[in-house]
């Protein structure tokens, strides 16, 4: 899936016009990069939250010369996925009804797949 | 920034597109997302990342309280990757004194 595709399930979903429609989702991908180029954590809830970690200094090694080098402190961007999202992804293994409600009882909507 | 959050700052930056309208595409976008990744699908988005749902093979666990152990069974975990362009922005950000912390200070300058 494409931010094209994104733009045409919104199309199919709501009826939305394309245009805004891809307008939209190019503001919704730029706040979020913003925001977290900020140092500010995004949490979409029934999705999961995007967290920005320090990570310090630290020797590592090259794993095919086996050479010692410094990696710089830095920061990096990790995704946690909502219990939710986890829990859609495998309702057809296990089929517990444990976590959030709203979401994982979603409407499937019968999609064409694009 | 939670998902209201984003709605908010969304609807500021289109003025012409009401917020009641702004709230359904951003719902739609991360309906669509989790829906493609139940089918498998891998997602991409230009800049930002990727998204891709990864077999977790069944292992044997301990239960961390009682030491006991537990057979934990596969599952599907969703994976994200960090693209090029917001790996560099989120690394080269100026700020020095993490924001992170001020969990309650939601107001982004807005342009």
């Amino acid at each position: 899936m494409t931010k094209a595709e994104i733009v045409e399930q919104i199309y199919e979903r709501v009826g939305f016009s394309k245009k805004e429609a891809a307008e939209l989702v190019e503001k919704v991908f730029d706040i979020m990069k913003e925001t977290l180029a900020d140092g500010e954590k995004v949490k979409i809830s029934g999705f999961g939250n995007f967290v920005v970690r320090e990570k310090n200094a630290r020797k590592g090694r090259n794993p095919q010369t086996g050479q010692e080098i410094l990696l710089e402190a830095r920061r990096v961007l990790t995704f946690k996925p909502s219990l939710v999202l986890k829990n859609i992804l495998n309702d057809e293994v296990e089929d517990e009804g444990a976590g959030d409600d709203a979401a994982a009882n979603a409407p499937t909507i019968p999609e064409e797949s694009a | 920034m939670t998902k209201s959050g984003l709605i908010e700052e969304v609807a500021k930056r289109t003025p012409h597109i009401s917020k009641k309208d702004t709230e359904v595409v951003v719902n739609t976008i991360f309906d669509s997302m989790i829906d493609s990744l139940k089918e498998g699908d891998r997602i991409e988005i230009r800049g930002f990342g990727s998204f891709q749902v990864k077999m977790r093979e069944a292992r044997e666990g301990r239960n961390p309280k009682t030491g006991e152990p537990v057979h934990i069974s596969a599952k599907r975990t969703p994976f994200f990757k960090v693209g090029k362009e917001l790996k560099e922005m989120v690394d080269q950000s100026p700020a020095e004194a993490p924001a992170s912390q001020g969990e309650g200070s939601e107001s982004t300058p807005s342009v």
